[in-house]
């Protein structure tokens, strides 16, 4: 009972975000200086007469009051619709799926790596002879302070054009997808086994771990039976607003390995100003960043139980 | 949806003391290197003439493509510039991009905070919402939101990307204005009669803002390598000015035959960052170190 209201209060917030989210792209579509209907038809270089400029403002609502338009926009979103992209002259909801796919893959595979280096790397160092650590922390500084652009650059120097190991771009196969996914992950890993040793290192102190040991339990069962279950609790939180944010860095990424994806498709619809193209990549992020969230709070609802306390 | 890490580490832990100090001398030749290069960067930032002798716009076309050498030091591009006199003179845009973003989100993020932690509640739920939307959009998405209804070029890079900054600076400094609000001195200052807005401005904003400003610190390092993803995309300033991201974008075409037009930029912002996060560190562990 407790568990089902705690589900429906995030969810609402959630949808609030949302809400709100669509309430700014609103705001900035109408406050933004162009007129949509000259949009629509080729931007003012295009001339349109002012019969047809009438005729496109009836055909979208434009002539209706703002709050007319809001509410039809509202209704609209939650139908799915995101209305037509001003370039490519198709739903923006469509434009969007084609490409969902190959972005996917991308950062999932991204976020995949990330934790499994994340956590080899933490288990493996925390607690460890000074030299180790020193040596472990200051490249994981080096590496989450370079942006994934900046690797991305290193990697295909030395193992595109260099070694020739990898092909340097494209999208097609899993060999095209090795740099880029490297790329996108090595920054985030560096930062989640940053915070993944730390909280390893303040369990390995508690009594329990102690116990554990003191049965004659061997060091690698302590620190993977023990103690990483309990440091996997603070990294998930962390871990959910970081993969959110994984679609920023693909908008660089999938440049660079010319790649095709969301993060192009918005760099394109930014360079064209294709303002409901470029909105609607904006609300999938939102999106996105609501419903990890949100699984985020129910896994450590479920992870923790101490979190059921509040 | 809160995002606060620090819930779930729970508040009881037994901490066996481990010798710190022998680390704390370890980290000082890192931390005086640091230091070093951040000097060297606002030098360049301020006079790159003491630095470098060349100009960076000067391009000899025969000489395109030199490999590092004595006569430029890390090699020239693909016009014939010199690549480490550009480096030099990039320092300043990045440099003033990172500061000035910074600043406009703590300004912004301040007024919001502080609104929001001194308000009426209705307020306060307000402002929060509005910071939970923002937070929802990832900074680069914002930042090209932002440029593609201002238009590009250095100053529009700023605004976004400050702009991007804001919400998270709203939230620490809300967070801080309600531990500082309840502290026994603002209570005194209240008792003693003191005006409302003579409270807030001698007693909860320095208070609240200065853990702030050390995070500020970090988060200058964030901003410059948002810049130069921006500028990486082509929404810096136009092609012949000095930029790190800039050069990047051009040295992409020619990996396959000339490295250097890469790895000098790359390593540029990658030291700075890495740099500027060292000592934003060091202060965070000495002002940690003076509370507890």
């Amino acid at each position: 009972m407790k568990n089902l209201r705690l589900i429906v209060r995030r969810l609402l917030s959630g949808l609030g975000v949302l809400w709100g989210a669509a309430t700014l792209t609103f705001l900035a579509v109408n406050l933004s200086a162009g007129d949509p209907a000259m949009a629509i038809l080729g931007g003012p270089g295009a001339m349109p007469s002012a019969e047809l400029i009438a005729k496109v403002r009836a055909e979208y609502g434009l002539d209706q009051p703002l709050i007319v338009q809001y509410g039809q926009y509202l209704g609209r979103l939650a139908q799915g619709d995101l209305g037509d992209s001003y370039n490519l002259r198709k739903p923006v909801g469509q434009v969007i799926a084609s490409k969902l796919g190959a972005t996917a893959q991308l950062s999932l595979s991204a976020a995949a790596l990330a934790v499994l280096l994340a956590v080899v790397v933490a288990v493996l160092s925390a607690n460890r002879a000074p030299w180790i650590r020193s040596l472990v922390s200051g490249t994981e500084l080096v590496v989450s302070s370079a942006p994934s652009f900046v690797i991305g650059l290193i990697l295909l120097l030395v193992f595109a054009f260099g070694w020739h190991l990898l092909p340097p771009s494209g999208s097609n196969g899993w060999r095209a997808l090795i740099l880029p996914s490297v790329a996108l992950a090595l920054p985030v890993a560096a930062v989640l086994s940053q915070v993944l040793r730390q909280s390893l290192e303040d369990i390995l102190e508690q009594p329990f771990i102690a116990m554990a040991r003191a049965r004659g339990m061997s060091e690698t069962g302590v620190r993977l039976k023990h103690a990483l279950r309990h440091a996997l609790v603070p990294l998930v939180t962390l871990a959910g607003f970081v993969f959110a944010s994984l679609l920023g860095g693909a908008v660089v990424i999938e440049l660079l390995f010319s790649r095709q994806g969301i993060g192009r498709l918005m760099l394109d619809a930014a360079v064209s100003k294709d303002v409901p193209l470029l909105l609607g990549i904006t609300l999938l992020a939102a999106a996105i960043y609501v419903v990890v969230n949100f699984l985020v709070d129910l896994i450590n609802h479920w992870v923790d139980p101490r979190a059921k306390a509040v | 949806m809160s995002l606060s890490i620090n819930q779930n580490v729970p508040a009881g832990l037994i901490h066996i003391a481990r010798p710190r100090s022998t680390r704390r001398w370890a980290v000082r030749p890192g931390l005086l290197l640091a230091g070093l290069f951040v000097l060297l960067l606002v030098i360049a930032a301020i006079q790159p003439g003491w630095l470098v002798a060349g100009d960076p716009f000067q391009a000899i076309s025969r000489a395109a493509y030199s490999a590092p050498g004595s006569q430029y030091w890390l090699g020239s591009d693909e016009n014939g510039r010199d690549i480490l006199t550009r480096l030099v003179y990039a320092a300043r845009p990045s440099l003033v991009l990172g500061v000035s973003a910074t600043a406009i989100g703590l300004l912004f993020g301040t007024v919001f905070g502080l609104a929001a932690g001194l308000g009426p509640r209705w307020l306060d739920g307000a402002v929060m919402r509005l910071v939970d939307v923002l937070l929802a959009f990832p900074d680069l998405l914002l930042a090209l939101v932002v440029i593609t209804f201002f238009g590009q070029g250095q100053l529009n890079l700023i605004i976004a990307i400050g702009i991007a900054n804001v919400p998270r600076y709203a939230r620490l400094v809300r967070a801080q204005t309600l531990v500082v609000r309840g502290a026994g001195y603002v209570e005194a200052a209240t008792t003693l009669g003191l005006p409302r807005h003579s409270v807030i401005l001698r007693h909860v904003l320095p208070n609240a803002i200065k853990p702030i400003l050390i995070l500020a610190t970090i988060g200058i390092g964030g901003n410059i390598v948002n810049g130069a993803a921006l500028s990486f995309l082509g929404f810096g300033a136009a092609p012949p000015a000095p930029e790190w991201g800039g050069m990047l974008a051009m040295g992409r075409n020619y990996l396959a035959n000339a490295w250097w037009l890469v790895a000098w930029p790359a390593l540029a912002i990658t030291l700075t960052v890495v740099s500027i996060s060292v000592i934003g560190r060091e202060l965070l562990r000495r002002s940690e170190g003076k509370r507890s």
